[in-house]
């Protein structure tokens, strides 16, 4: 039913909130990397602005980074001694993921654009969905957010565990980069750890390719965070439950294998509205809103 | 379908809460100055970020 209907007006929906999304992405990284000096003195940006949190994955070592990436910042905290609180970080945190929830990864992370940039790329063979063992993957992401970002750096001193063990934004955006423009000018010299993450950054920019954003179902400390807020953020989904007919075309163009007819507001969710563009009977609708309408979809 | 999909009464408490709570925290690390640790790091390249730490 919802191949059908995927012509016409719904398809031309759905290609502009695509075009929309793709260009807010686009802009975000921008915004957030806007130091372009940088990418060819290969020396980082120091003002004051990088004192605030963005709100996605951006290594604050990337030559072109404005802002500070919130989960570095947090294990700078945790692997102080003394250990600090911290109070601002967290504040950051909930403040983003209350009002946009994973929104945040659907639209401002620049890791996860990139990501979606790569999974673009057509390839003969076909993508993959779910595969056996996904859903016990997913959980993977609370995993690395308890150990690298949370345990490993209160008990090692001074080490920010995600950072220097798994990031592969901060290679990919950090040490790439760097290393790249300033060559033999690095005071370190590149070994093992290095290459280590190199091969995990290759390794999920070739899962990229079959892979719906792999880094962000699996791995992400920061999409764990914010899937906490998925269910109370002010920006969600909406359905119309009696507007549903229980097509399926919903969860059949989801990329992050959600049925947003049984959990509209899912913790995987990341909010790219492919389900409201697809839905044939207009029942889903993104946006903020803190209205309670009769939201509940009928059983089926 | 018993699981609550709208922005309901217990929910709307709770992001309130959620609201003020991250503004708490917020003003509370400004207080405490940790905008400037956040800055501090964020304005020397992390060795470990770039994997050579």
């Amino acid at each position: 039913m919802y191949c059908s209907r995927r012509s016409g007006s719904v398809w031309s929906a759905s290609v502009s909130g695509e075009k929309r999304r793709s260009w807010i992405q686009f802009s975000a990284l921008l915004i957030q990397n806007a130091n372009f000096r940088g990418f060819f003195s290969g020396k980082i940006y120091q003002g004051k602005l990088k004192q605030v949190c963005v709100p996605g994955i951006n290594c604050y070592s990337c030559p072109g980074a404005v802002g500070a990436c919130p989960i570095g910042s947090l294990q700078t905290f945790l692997a102080s001694r003394p250990v600090k609180l911290p109070y601002y970080v967290l504040g950051f945190l909930i403040l983003f993921g209350t009002i946009l929830g994973r929104a945040v990864c659907g639209f401002l992370c620049p890791f996860g654009f990139i990501q979606e940039l790569i999974h673009r790329i057509p390839l003969p063979k076909k993508k993959i969905g779910a595969f056996p063992g996904d859903k016990a993957l997913r959980k993977l992401k609370y995993g690395v957010l308890l150990v690298l970002v949370i345990f490993l750096p209160l008990v090692m001193d001074y080490t920010p565990a995600f950072c220097k063990y798994l990031c592969p934004a901060g290679t990919l955006e950090g040490g790439v980069p760097l290393v790249l423009l300033q060559g033999g000018k690095l005071n370190f010299p590149i070994g093992s750890l290095f290459y280590t993450k190199l091969a995990i950054l290759i390794l999920l920019i070739v899962l990229s390719l079959f892979l719906f954003r792999p880094f962000c179902k699996y791995l992400c400390p920061l999409g764990a965070i914010y899937s906490l807020f998925n269910r109370v953020s002010l920006y969600r989904m909406r359905p119309e439950a009696e507007k549903c007919t229980h097509c399926g075309a919903c969860a059949a163009v989801c990329p992050m294998q959600v049925d947003p007819s049984v959990s509209p507001n899912h913790v995987e969710c990341i909010r790219c509205g492919k389900c409201t563009a697809a839905c044939p009977a207009g029942a889903l609708h993104l946006g903020f809103s803190a209205k309670n309408k009769k939201e509940q979809f009928p059983p089926v | 379908m018993k699981e609550e999909n709208g922005l309901g009464k217990k929910n709307s408490v709770l992001t309130l809460l959620l609201l003020l709570a991250g503004a708490g925290l917020l003003f509370a690390g400004l207080l405490t100055g940790q905008e400037r640790d956040v800055l501090l790091k964020a304005v020397r390249v992390c060795l470990e970020c770039i994997g050579v730490g």
